[in-house]
């Protein structure tokens, strides 16, 4: 508990950041729904007809002129994108950023094992992930409320559960690479939760390249798809499993025999 | 081997090509007061970081208070270490740094970090940050002193400290030694390992080519010379480390001392002084390839 506890403190002001700046940019736009409401029609047409890159946003699946079209783009694009971000660096640097900043071997002169290390570091990452999310939730739901707009529970949910898991494993996946650099990794981060979501991209964009929303998370973190479905693909969601579970494993296995400089 | 606070055999580390240490072979007692010398790059950082489990051995063996190098846990409970650089981290003060260290052992450390802070003179109320390279290994210093460890094993411990402070760190670790801590520590400093040390090692490219006690070290049956008169290199047959600066010469003799006295007979000298080199010159004569025959 003491080192999940030290993790926390020190990266309290990244999540305070983090979570205040999502949480703003989407109340924001849902504040400003009910006036973009009124130009929905003349917007949302304008939008379907742009050929390729309304695919390749899901703007002609989703009717931008409902709450919960205009909430599953804005919500993807906000909290899919800035939150796979804020995953991404914090796996990245839990476990190299001890290395690049020499508190490694302050650390790791300390009885602890490896393994508990590893599972402090891990343990805070979600913890993170999930206190921003809850925040997050919170927030968007009370600014629907505010609004005066009925609050579609199931899809909203679904979302936000979607984009969580999608937090997690890109997390895991960076913390896996962590445990085998010794250098901070920021941009390889980055570089992770960028290409993730180009994939998606280039996935919506083609169908002959729709296999790739297989591998990226954003396949199943998909707001149009979660809203026109009503649920989650258990096969896509499945193999983001996998991911996850390959990137813990990546982590133990690596960190444990690592030679630390 | 029982009753050995350090113990490796053979231990041998390469990062690739490139050696760390080479079938090392090192035995520091359990109460010792031991001095680890070697030039830059020799291995001692290399030998600590293994004994400490941050780094794996390529092959050989090492314990640590009996215990195999694999059981770090158990090992680091109970050693305290002070490395060369110490790095924490930024944004936290210097008590909160010692509150970790303390808590990471789950030990209540309290009483004795606030002595160790008063006798070192360290404000533990400034972000390390803050904190000149001296201060920063003061805190060093108390994390590893603070939980009564049985071994302390120090890597160039004195580096920022003033002289006042390094007095007052020697006489600390002194007391502790005497209440039966073993002391482990590596200095370049030549000088505070012959005043403090009981037992010392000289590594030279990953291997150790010296092991004994200080006062053996130093007794290896060679002399500094130093006369003034005319004399040259050529007349004393075995003479090294030769220095002139006009008719002052000096220099190192290991041979036959009647053959020298018979040698000066036949010269004019003025003055001479014939005394045992300090351990600083006889580790530099190890550094040099010619080392083991000093």
């Amino acid at each position: 508990m003491t080192l999940i506890r030290h993790e926390l403190r020190r990266a309290w002001k990244s999540l305070l950041i983090w979570t205040g700046a999502l949480s703003a940019f989407l109340v924001i736009c849902l504040l400003i729904y009910p006036d973009m409401k009124k130009e929905m029609d003349s917007i949302s047409s304008a939008f379907s007809a742009m050929g390729a890159f309304s695919s390749a946003f899901g703007l002609d699946t989703l009717n931008f002129g409902t709450l919960l079209g205009y909430y599953g783009i804005e919500c993807g694009n906000i909290l899919g994108l800035g939150g796979a971000f804020f995953a991404a660096l914090a796996g990245i640097s839990a476990l190299a950023g001890e290395e690049k900043n020499g508190t490694a071997e302050f650390l790791l002169t300390h009885p602890k094992t490896r393994s508990e290390v590893v599972t402090a570091k891990l343990a805070s990452v979600l913890i993170q992930i999930v206190i921003l999310n809850v925040c997050v939730f919170l927030l968007s739901v009370g600014a629907i409320a505010a609004i005066g707009e009925t609050i579609p529970w199931k899809e909203v949910a679904l979302l936000h559960v979607a984009f969580l898991l999608l937090q997690v494993e890109l997390a895991c996946i960076c913390f896996g690479i962590s445990a085998c650099i010794w250098r901070g990794g920021l941009g390889i981060g980055l570089a992770i939760a960028v290409g993730m979501y180009f994939l998606s991209i280039i996935a919506n964009l083609t169908s002959q390249a729709e296999f790739l929303k297989e591998i990226t998370p954003f396949g199943y973190a998909n707001g149009p798809d979660i809203i026109s479905t009503g649920c989650l693909d258990s096969g896509k969601l499945l193999i983001g499993l996998a991911l996850t579970v390959c990137g813990i494993a990546l982590a133990y296995f690596r960190y444990c025999r690592k030679d630390i400089r | 081997m029982a009753g050995n606070a350090i113990h490796t055999e053979n231990l041998t580390k390469y990062y690739g090509k490139s050696r760390g240490v080479d079938c090392l072979n090192l035995d520091v007692g359990t109460g010792d007061f031991f001095g680890f010398i070697g030039p830059n790059g020799a291995g001692k950082s290399t030998t600590i970081r293994t004994l400490l489990g941050l780094i794996s051995p390529t092959s050989g063996k090492a314990s640590v208070l009996d215990m195999d190098i694999s059981r770090t846990k158990a090992i680091l409970n109970r050693v305290g270490y002070l490395p060369s650089d110490a790095a924490f981290y930024t944004g936290m003060r210097g008590r909160d740094i010692l509150k970790l260290s303390a808590d990471l052992r789950g030990k209540n450390c309290k009483a004795r970090a606030e002595e160790l802070c008063d006798r070192l003179q360290l404000d533990v109320n400034k972000k390390v940050e803050d904190l000149s390279f001296g201060n920063r290994k003061k805190v060093g210093i108390v994390c590893a002193l603070q939980h009564d460890p049985e071994l302390l094993i120090l890597d160039e411990p004195t580096g920022g400290l003033d002289p006042l402070m390094q007095h007052e760190f020697f006489s600390i670790l002194q007391e502790q030694n005497r209440e039966g801590v073993t002391v482990f520590l590596s200095s370049h400093i030549l000088s505070e390992i012959q005043r403090y040390c009981t037992r010392a090692a000289v590594i030279r490219e990953g291997s150790i080519i010296a092991c004994d006690s200080v006062d053996q070290l130093v007794k290896t049956g060679t002399r500094r010379i130093s006369l003034r008169g005319i004399i040259r290199q050529e007349d004393v047959p075995g003479a090294r480390n030769w220095s002139e600066n006009g008719d002052a010469v000096s220099f190192l003799y290991s041979g036959d001392i009647n053959e020298l006295i018979r040698i000066l007979a036949g010269i004019h000298v003025e003055e001479l002084t014939v005394a045992e080199p300090d351990l600083e010159e006889i580790v530099l004569h190890y550094y040099g390839k010619d080392g083991d025959q000093a």
